[in-house]
């Protein structure tokens, strides 16, 4: 590479605090950009990769960060080297956009609501290149077509609420990109997205690296997620850079332990090859719960009298789930995944349809675990009361034997026995989703719906629970409705697959068959979205496609699903065009 | 504005129950109009006397049907005589009202003035010197009696400057403007002063939240000064609360301020209702509650509007 890179980090560290040089995050990382360079920095949570990036262009002083030693020395675009740590704010200011874009993880909290995204883009212009009026509403409306908005100059005028998360993202991008930095930082870009937006996103990312020569520091928890996009990876831990390398060597060939673990963790999708071989479905067994033309709509747009219209959030979804299996349910965000979880458990009102359960062995067969482990459990219980509390509910008392099965199942999830006097706050994501299943294991239900259980969890937390959840499965005979968007933790865990699109199920079979051999368009393009370590070579085509519109008007009824069989337990729903 | 339309139709239905709830607590008090108009000389009245007098005021009636009578007047715009004034009572309050406007106005000018830029900067320059100035500033304002400071105006005025505003009547805007803003302008600071505090506290800690969000930091990502994320970005979106605040505040100044006017002589709506009700003077005083809920009604209508201006993620009806 050329004699001085576009970005030199020497040994940083940064501090939070009162006293920063105590509470250091970062303790020293460095590391070198070339121009049109991509370094991908991959860590779990607490690594301290975000801190770093915002670092680079000093916004960390907004958190209440302090460099407390090394330095930062950026190429501007006249050639001189600028020393970032002792920047004023004023030359920084010049800096952030015009030399350094960045793009972050929440695309929904990261426009501001009460400007138009014109409006936002335009003042990137006005800022950085001194465009103002009609021609920086030409320049806005042009970088929108760029990142793939679709009739982009009416789009100006819309606010971010009334964009798609993925439309936001690209918005995000195109203000980014308003001033041509010569380095974009894009941290955590697509982990609020689905699988298929995040392919389109990365995908445009790709291009428009291609297309400006831009270089771009990546960061991400999703080490399968770059390998397609980075030159250089950087793997971070608890504020250290343990290992940094060119792509292809360090994922062959990782040589700090931490690095291999990571690589290990991390789900990969094999397209069907790594399902479950136990607990295979036997023909003989009753369902534990059946649904039947399950339909949920929600009205929209009150009309004097009656609603103008509804949200078919599901629409005719049957499946039966028999014990100790589990049925996984894939699908993006706003597939109806979560709605016929809650509509199951009776948590909202279904339109129509029946859902029933088998005879179990108590009176409350069907218990959940929901996604967000922080939010699940009330800051003010001791874990002895939070476990309690689905017996209470049930008009038990909290006697001995209420308090044997809660010892019992700390253990189970690998708890030690002196949790239960303390409080939520006092253990990590992981070991709260482990309370989270102990509770709704309380009752010793037949089901367990998983809402997105292990999705806030780091993968490797994430390897740990989903392991949990097997041993629990073999041990209790437990039956499993497993939510997830994530396809490698789907093929790790269920043994039947059921693929949700705008409301209705498109695929369900046996999991081997239908990753292996999916047979709708939409499956099909889930599977092709999914990133992996693998098929880090094979590049994405932009696909703008959006999800079409659940909102119908008042007595539409959908027309009868038909369906084909594809093997043996391979039911596949035949399209409309086909 | 199908919105506005649903919420006007609601108005006569609040209406009606704030005017029964008047028409009752006031005869619940002790005492009636005779009494209060004679003071002890009304125990030296035969009942005869007493009888013809009660017939004069209406008062001899039932209740339900003394307030259908009031009621049946509402419809011709005719909220009854005032006792006291000999007049209508619409005439009296609108003679009243247009101080109370201009006062409850002039007060919220203050206090939006000097709140919102001192919370602003109290928020920006959080847990520095300037900031503690300010909270102690505010602090000091809401805890500070309206009297307390507004006889502290009055001796500064009077005894130090030998400034005495007018007292006893008011000169309207549109006869003198300079001679009336003069008349209210320290009436106005008396009442803008704890007002400025509660909006300086409320924009304060609503800048500080925003000054956290993700879109802050993205417009300092793309090189926005510091004024700009101040006052185009992170102000906009700290200003609901300060609106709800300002509408009940406001709201309560059109009711008028008793101890306000009180103090600097002024014949607002706040002395009228307080006469009204010391003289039993029925027909006025709830002609004067109604016509205050009345603009309450209206104020509030308007904050939603304002909700919607500043927020286009709020939508009418849907909140």
């Amino acid at each position: 590479m050329t004699a001085s890179p576009l970005l030199r980090v020497r040994d940083l560290r940064v501090g939070f605090g009162r006293q920063p040089a105590a509470n250091e995050v970062l303790k020293g990382v460095s590391f070198e950009l070339a121009a049109g360079e991509t370094l991908a920095v991959v860590g779990e949570s607490g690594s301290g990769k975000s801190v770093m990036a915002l670092s680079v262009n000093r916004l960390v002083d907004f958190g209440g960060g302090r460099i407390t030693g090394g330095g930062i020395e950026l190429c501007r675009r006249d050639g001189s080297i600028l020393d970032v740590t002792g920047a004023t704010e004023h030359d920084l200011r010049h800096v952030r956009g015009r030399d350094i874009g960045m793009i972050f993880q929440e695309p929904m909290t990261s426009l501001n609501p009460v400007h138009t995204i014109g409006r936002q883009i335009e003042e990137a212009f006005r800022l950085n290149r001194g465009i103002t009026g009609g021609a920086a509403r030409a320049a806005a409306r042009e970088v929108l077509e760029r990142v793939r908005i679709p009739d982009a100059k009416t789009r100006l005028d819309y606010f971010p609420h009334q964009l798609s998360g993925g439309m936001r993202q690209r918005v995000m991008i195109a203000m980014a990109l308003a001033s041509s930095p010569r380095l974009l930082i894009a941290d955590e870009p697509t982990t609020a997205l689905d699988v298929t937006v995040q392919a389109q996103i990365m995908a445009l990312l790709a291009e428009l690296r291609a297309e400006t020569g831009m270089a771009m520091i990546f960061i991400t928890h999703d080490i399968g997620l770059v390998a397609g996009i980075a030159d250089r990876i950087l793997v971070m831990q608890a504020g250290l850079a343990v290992e940094q390398g060119e792509t292809t060597r360090l994922l062959d060939h990782p040589e700090h332990d931490y690095t291999r673990h990571l690589l290990k963790a991390v789900p990969h999708f094999s397209a069907g090859q790594a399902t479950r071989k136990d607990g295979k479905r036997d023909g003989a067994a009753l369902p534990i719960v059946k649904v039947e033309g399950l339909v949920v709509r929600f009205p929209v747009g009150t009309g004097l009298f009656r609603p103008k219209g509804a949200v078919h959030a599901v629409d005719g979804v049957g499946f039966d789930l028999l014990p100790g299996e589990t049925l996984a349910i894939v699908g993006e965000s706003g597939s109806g995944k979560s709605t016929i979880a809650r509509a199951i458990l009776g948590l909202i009102e279904k339109t129509r349809g029946r859902v029933t359960a088998g005879a179990g062995h108590t009176r409350r067969p069907i218990q959940m675990v929901f996604q967000d482990p922080f939010a699940s459990l009330n800051p003010r219980l001791d874990v002895e009361s939070l476990l309690a509390e689905p017996a209470v509910a049930n008009r038990q008392r909290r006697d001995a034997g209420v308090r044997d099965r809660m010892r019992l199942l700390l253990d189970r999830v690998g708890l030690p026995q002196d949790a239960l006097s303390r409080y939520p706050h006092q253990f990590s994501g992981g070991q709260r989703q482990r309370l989270c299943i102990a509770r709704a294991l309380m009752l010793n239900p037949d089901v367990v719906v998983l809402d997105e259980a292990v999705s806030a969890l780091d993968v490797s937390v994430q390897a740990r629970v989903l392991e949990l959840l097997i041993d629990l499965q073999r041990e209790f005979g437990l039956a499993y409705l497993f939510i997830s968007h994530d396809m490698a933790v789907v093929e790790r865990i269920s043994h039947r697959v059921a693929v949700m699109y705008a409301g209705e199920i498109v695929e369900i079979g046996d999991a081997a068959a239908v990753l292996s051999s999916p047979q709708h368009s939409y499956t099909r393009r889930l599977i092709a979205a999914v990133p992996s370590v693998d098929r880090r070579h094979r590049h994405f085509a932009v696909d703008a496609t959006q999800v079409p519109s659940l909102v119908r008007p008042a007595g539409y009824e959908p027309a009868a699903a038909r369906w084909r069989e594809a093997g043996n337990d391979h039911r596949v729903r035949l399209e409309a065009d086909a | 504005m199908n919105y506005v339309a649903q919420r006007l139709l609601t108005f006569p239905l609040i209406l009606l129950g704030v005017s029964v709830l008047v028409f009752v607590s006031i005869r619940l008090i002790p005492g009636d109009a005779i009494t209060a108009m004679l003071g002890t000389e009304a125990g030296l009245l035969t009942s005869e006397q007493r009888a013809v007098l009660a017939r004069y005021f209406g008062i001899d009636q039932p209740i339900w049907s003394q307030y259908l009578t009031w009621f049946g007047g509402l419809f011709q715009g005719d909220l009854g005589i005032s006792v006291t004034f000999g007049r209508p009572v619409l005439s009296v309050i609108l003679d009243h009202f247009p101080l109370t406007l201009e006062l409850a106005l002039l007060s919220m000018l203050i206090a939006l003035s000097a709140g919102v830029p001192l919370g602003v900067l109290a928020a920006t320059r959080n847990e520095r010197t300037s900031d503690l100035v300010v909270r102690v500033l505010a602090m000091l304002g809401q805890s500070t009696p309206s009297f307390v400071l507004g006889l502290l105006i009055i001796y500064f005025l009077s005894v130090v400057f030998g400034v005495v505003p007018t007292m006893g009547t008011f000169t309207p805007l549109t006869v003198d403007p300079l001679a009336s803003l003069g008349q209210l302008v320290f009436p106005a600071i008396t009442l803008g002063f704890a007002f400025a505090a509660s909006v300086t506290r409320i924009s304060r800690s609503a800048m500080l939240d925003v000054l956290g969000d993700d879109y802050i930091r993205t417009a300092r990502s793309k090189g926005a000064s510091a004024r700009s994320v101040v006052w185009t970005h992170a102000l906009p979106n700290a200003l609901i609360p300060v609106v709800t605040l300002s509408g009940v505040e406001f709201g309560y100044l059109l009711g008028g301020a008793v101890i306000v006017e009180q103090i600097f002589a002024l014949p607002g709506l706040g002395r009228l209702v307080l006469n009204a009700i010391t003289q039993r003077d029925y027909a006025l005083v709830q002609g004067s509650v109604l016509f205050v809920a009345f603009n309450f009604l209206v104020v509030n209508l308007l904050v939603d509007l304002i909700y919607v201006a500043l927020d286009p993620r709020i939508r009418l009806g849907k909140r």
